[in-house]
């Protein structure tokens, strides 16, 4: 049978995180539910599992390329056009530095941004089962669950307290 | 501190929302009013491009006037922006929520604003492309790195591409309140910029963290850029007046203290307008206000620093620059002017809790030392040029024309209708940050009294 989601609406962050305590308690894996907010609520609020990620390599793999590029493109351009100015070596360091660092910056942040949007995997290209009263203040459950769950699903978010509870169409 | 009742996520998003979905009745002709400052000046620099720069008063020795000056406000303008937002996200300050996107997005605009003012004073626009970005590989022509006149675009563009993903990154949520909230073509605009946006633990999770990763990567770039303009004087070896060490910080603490106060008019002026007392509260001036005060007193150390080493060393041309700066009239009357306006008024002010509650005085405080900034800018620059040397032809002091002040004060105007705009698009404050201050914010007795008890994630 197909697994299909499953959305609980709740007034009360409380309630939400009953309810997340009822569908681990029915066996529900915790990979299968999700908490919708508008906001960030505590991490362990609803006692939803641990979120793991690797955002901190990004910026370290961003600042390396940038470091790489900035140094390329400084060295390659004096070499490129050989003047001597004031007896100064071609390659000159000191001047090299300031483009290398705001090259390594850039790339430090721009795989930052991308770091964060691959680890919050967006963009999404389908919003899937949703309310938009989420981003009024009430809390969505999102269960993805079996078919033949979904009737189970739904009584425990109910007796949790859910003021609604939806499907897909 | 922490005044002001907790609010519900419909209040914050019906008041917050209110720059968007409600069009106030004087907003389009605000528009039509700074979009005409900025279209005479459009006419300006089409003349101007047209006839040369002669029709300015820039002419040797003083080649840098108001424009280069307009240039180094702007940017010194953009940088309290994203340091206002950076440091106070990593230092967990519960005041900044409501302060943050604002002075992002002026971040943004000022420094496109800036951009323009090199720009403009080349006098030949389109060759910009051969000085900053000459990989031209058809005729072999290649920047010349080891000028500051190179390291400052490449620092510039590093960091208006930082800020604007900053901003960008943090208003997915709120483009998906407003996806939530719109319908049409609003609507599929929205939803676009929302990507998808659901708000579940992860995603929330990474949020917050990037604040505080991309908060610590902009700060050294934001003290690299106004460093960087500083040294567009600080390397010049043929005007002794800028030739100084200490222009970087001098330069980035300035920066600091227009452009904080430059945030402080912004938010009054929002609280104002679109009626967000209960967000933009006293408190948050206030707080202003005091970080104001230590600000405007490490720039006053800097200002006198870079005045008595430069007089300390006995050298002819500088002795000449500061006797211009200090005691020449009307140049002495300016600096007077400039110092009195940057640091004693504003701070004596500050000084006081009333003052800085009020917000008529604030804004007054704020806008002199904006005034004081820009004046601060101009005696460096002007000064130093006009300075009498040995192997100049001419000697020549410089006032402005009249195309080179419509096109200054049309910057003014193009920042202010740019965040007007802007407010049209995009709430100016964060509405997911004001939440979770409000989710956050609750109340514990400690004897008698009921205090704040704020919960901070590490």
């Amino acid at each position: 049978m197909a697994r299909r989601p499953i959305l609980g609406l709740f007034r009360d962050a409380n309630a939400a995180a009953d309810a997340g305590d009822a569908l681990k308690g029915a066996g529900i894996s915790e990979n299968d539910y999700d908490f919708l907010t508008d906001s960030p609520y505590p991490e362990g609020a609803f006692g939803e599992r641990e979120e793991k990620h690797r955002i901190y390599v990004f910026p370290f793999i961003g600042a390396l390329l940038g470091l790489t590029s900035g140094i390329l493109l400084t060295s390659m351009t004096q070499f490129a056009y050989p003047l001597v100015t004031g007896g100064k070596p071609i390659l000159s360091l000191p001047p090299m530095a300031v483009v290398t660092y705001e090259g390594t910056m850039l790339g430090a942040i721009l795989f930052t941004v991308l770091g964060i949007m691959f680890e919050s995997r967006l963009p999404k290209p389908k919003l899937g089962l949703y309310d938009t009263r989420i981003t009024e203040g009430f809390i969505g459950v999102l269960v993805n669950a079996e078919e033949d769950q979904h009737n189970q699903v739904q009584e425990l978010m109910t007796q949790a307290g859910a003021v609604e509870v939806k499907r897909e169409n | 501190m922490q005044e002001g009742r907790i609010l519900t996520a419909t209040e914050v998003n019906r008041d917050l929302l209110r720059s968007i979905l409600d069009t106030p009745r004087w907003f389009w002709p605000v528009v039509m009013a700074l979009g005409l400052v900025v279209l005479a000046a459009a006419i300006v620099i089409g003349v101007m491009i047209n006839r040369g720069l002669g029709i300015t008063n820039l002419n040797r020795p003083v080649v840098w006037g108001f424009f280069i000056t307009n240039f180094v406000f702007w940017i010194g303008i953009s940088h309290a922006g994203v340091m206002l937002s950076a440091i106070l996200r990593l230092a967990k300050a519960e005041w900044r929520r409501p302060a943050t996107r604002a002075a992002e997005v002026l971040t943004i605009f000022s420094l496109m604003t800036a951009m323009t003012m090199p720009i403009i004073h080349t006098g030949r626009p389109w060759r910009i492309m051969y000085w900053a970005f000459p990989y031209d590989f058809a005729r072999g022509i290649w920047p010349n790195i080891r000028t500051p006149l190179i390291w400052d675009p490449s620092a510039i563009l590093t960091y208006l591409t930082s800020s604007s993903l900053f901003v960008l990154i943090a208003l997915i949520p709120d483009f998906a309140v407003l996806r939530d909230r719109t319908t049409g073509i609003s609507h599929q605009v929205y939803s676009m910029l929302s990507l998808g946006w659901q708000g579940n633990p992860r995603q929330w999770k990474l949020q917050i963290i990037s604040g505080v990763l991309l908060s610590a990567l902009i700060l050294p770039v934001f003290v690299s850029v106004h460093s960087i303009v500083s040294w567009d004087f600080g390397m010049a070896m043929a005007v002794k007046s800028w030739h100084s060490t200490i222009f970087a910080p001098y330069f980035v603490v300035g920066a600091v203290h227009s452009g904080v106060s430059a945030v402080a008019f912004v938010l009054i002026l929002l609280r104002k307008a679109y009626g967000w007392q209960a967000y933009i509260r006293h408190e948050h001036i206030d707080a202003l206000g005091r970080l104001l005060v230590v600000v405007a007193t490490g720039w006053f150390y800097f200002f006198s620093m870079e005045v008595i080493f430069g007089i300390y060393g006995r050298e002819a041309d500088e002795i000449a620059v500061r006797t211009l700066q200090f005691i020449q009239w009307p140049v002495s009357a300016w600096t007077m002017v400039f110092v009195i306006t940057t640091y004693f008024i504003p701070v004596s002010i500050w000084l006081s809790r009333y003052c800085r509650r009020n917000l008529w005085i604030m804004s007054f405080a704020c806008i002199s030392v904006n005034i004081g900034m820009w004046l601060e800018r101009f005696l460096i620059i002007v000064p130093g040029l006009a300075n009498r040397q040995v192997f100049t032809f001419s000697w020549n002091m410089y006032s402005p024309s009249i195309p080179e002040i419509i096109i200054i004060s049309a910057t003014f105007a193009l920042v202010a209708m740019f965040m007007l705009l802007f407010s049209r698009a995009i709430p100016l404050v964060p509405l997911y940050d004001i939440k979770e201050g409000d989710i956050l914010k609750t109340e514990i007795q400690i004897g008698r009294r009921a205090v704040p008890a704020v919960y901070r994630e590490d």
